[in-house]
């Protein structure tokens, strides 16, 4: 292994590192807003909403994330929409998270005693405000692994990005090989840049996990 | 003053009627214990009274207004109505204050601080005062629900359903919160209390209301007489299983 391509390769890995965090996190927030939205939807039992929040996760968890890539970014301008890379990028990946951050949510809601909906109920609260103060605080610390698992998920998929021509890392590694033929190098610097990015991220989840199921909530 | 009133109450589960023909009016001020053997029906007429039941018959008024579960009004009403559960149902990541001052300042909009003031006060009044920064798991049994009646209390109910508080307690436990309790009734509180606590039931009471398989079987306002001669048999044989001889 030459050491001085892998020094002369890193800036351009570190680029590719950046655009993927940047697009990755935009589509984690969004796939946990829609988790959010959709799990508070099927919490509730909203007549049609919830049909369509079936039919959404059913959609989205058994297509492949490249084959809704290519959907976002080559039907749609098709019928008008015209969207960049990264829009696609954010998008494609925000829906792909959502429809698991929705399963994941919804599993945590139903972890938490119905009494404690009771609870909050008998003193008063609209059905929102006990959602809202009472249940999902408790559901969201037991989602925390379910959570986190999705987080490292999704950015592992951040990896089909290079088909719509987004520089993320895997681009980055298939375009320096195509053109100078330094495979090994290239590998082993992509190899490395993904751990980089997903090991902090394991690491810090088992600490929160443990903190989660012994200190929970004080001490 | 009448504060509460059901009446012909009926409610069924499926194929199942859990409560018959309940008529009850509750004055202002009264304290009125429940008392009936397990599955009788008591805990769910108590939540019947405060919406969290839905009913199939009858007619629930609480000053005149009626409590219809699923109703969007609901809420307004469940502010009238304070409720106590066996399992003290303290919110787990909240703070013993912010249990407490949560749905006053959220629900009712009260001031954080004059909330705060009042959750004091009434955490004083029981003897909870420094634990006012824990969290619930910190607390033994008969804290947490001493909290939860301060929870309840806060809202200014006008009557408080107590749905076998001390069933999950140690009996030393049981004592503190039964103190708390009788306090509350000294203070003109109006409740409605379900309970296995036969000598706290004969020490708090005003009435006994003694239901058997979904039908009030006996209703006294002589309640020592109650524990001494039960007018009816099945209250007898139910009275006899608490005396050991």
């Amino acid at each position: 292994m030459d050491k001085d391509i892998l020094v002369e390769y890193f800036p351009l890995y570190k680029d590719a590192l950046f655009l993927t965090l940047k697009i990755g996190w935009q589509g984690i927030i969004l796939a946990f807003v829609i988790g959010l939205i959709g799990s508070a939807i099927i919490h509730f039992k909203t007549p049609v909403l919830r049909k369509i929040v079936g039919i959404y996760i059913e959609l989205f968890r058994n297509t492949p994330l490249l084959v809704q890539l290519f959907f976002i970014y080559f039907a749609l301008p098709k019928v008008g929409i015209q969207i960049t890379a990264k829009t696609c990028g954010v998008l494609g990946l925000g829906l792909l998270g959502g429809a698991y951050m929705i399963e994941t949510f919804r599993s945590g809601l139903e972890a938490v005693p119905v009494i404690q909906t009771e609870s909050a109920l008998s003193l008063g609260m609209s059905d929102f405000q006990t959602l809202w103060y009472v249940i999902l605080p408790q559901a969201i610390s037991i989602s925390v692994p379910g959570i986190l698992a999705n987080v490292i998920f999704l950015l592992k998929e951040t990896s089909v990005f290079s088909t719509i021509s987004l520089m993320d890392l895997m681009f980055t590694a298939k375009d320096l090989i195509g053109m100078y033929a330094k495979t090994i190098e290239c590998l082993f610097l992509l190899v490395v840049f993904y751990l980089v990015m997903l090991l902090p991220i394991s690491i810090i989840g088992a600490i929160v996990e443990r903190r989660m199921r012994y200190g929970q909530f004080g001490d | 003053m009448e504060l509460l009133k059901v009446t012909h109450l009926h409610k069924e589960f499926g194929q199942n009627t859990v409560l018959n023909d309940i008529n009850l009016s509750v004055e202002k001020g009264e304290v009125v214990v429940i008392i009936g053997p397990s599955g009788c029906g008591k805990s769910t007429f108590l939540r019947c009274l405060n919406g969290l039941e839905e009913i199939q018959g009858g007619v629930i008024t609480i000053s005149g207004l009626p409590v219809e579960a699923g109703k969007r009004d609901i809420t307004k009403l469940r502010q009238k109505i304070g409720m106590v559960f066996q399992s003290y149902e303290l919110f787990p990541h909240k703070t013993v204050l912010e249990n407490i001052i949560l749905a006053p300042t959220k629900v009712q909009k009260r001031d954080k601080e004059e909330a705060t003031k009042e959750a004091i006060e009434l955490l004083d009044k029981v003897g909870l005062v420094d634990k006012k920064d824990y969290y619930p798991r910190q607390l033994s049994g008969g804290q947490k629900q001493r909290v939860a009646i301060v929870r309840a209390l806060l809202m200014h109910p006008e009557v408080i359903l107590f749905d076998e508080v001390t069933a999950a307690l140690d009996p030393e436990m049981v004592h503190e919160v039964l103190e708390t309790m009788i306090a509350l009734a000294k203070a003109g509180s109006t409740m409605l209390i379900v309970t296995h606590e036969m000598a706290f039931a004969k020490a708090i009471a005003d009435r006994i209301i003694f239901i058997d398989k979904g039908d009030i079987v006996e209703e006294t306002r002589d309640v020592k007489e109650f524990f001494i001669e039960p007018k009816t048999e099945r209250a007898k044989k139910f009275l006899k299983t608490f005396a050991y001889e």
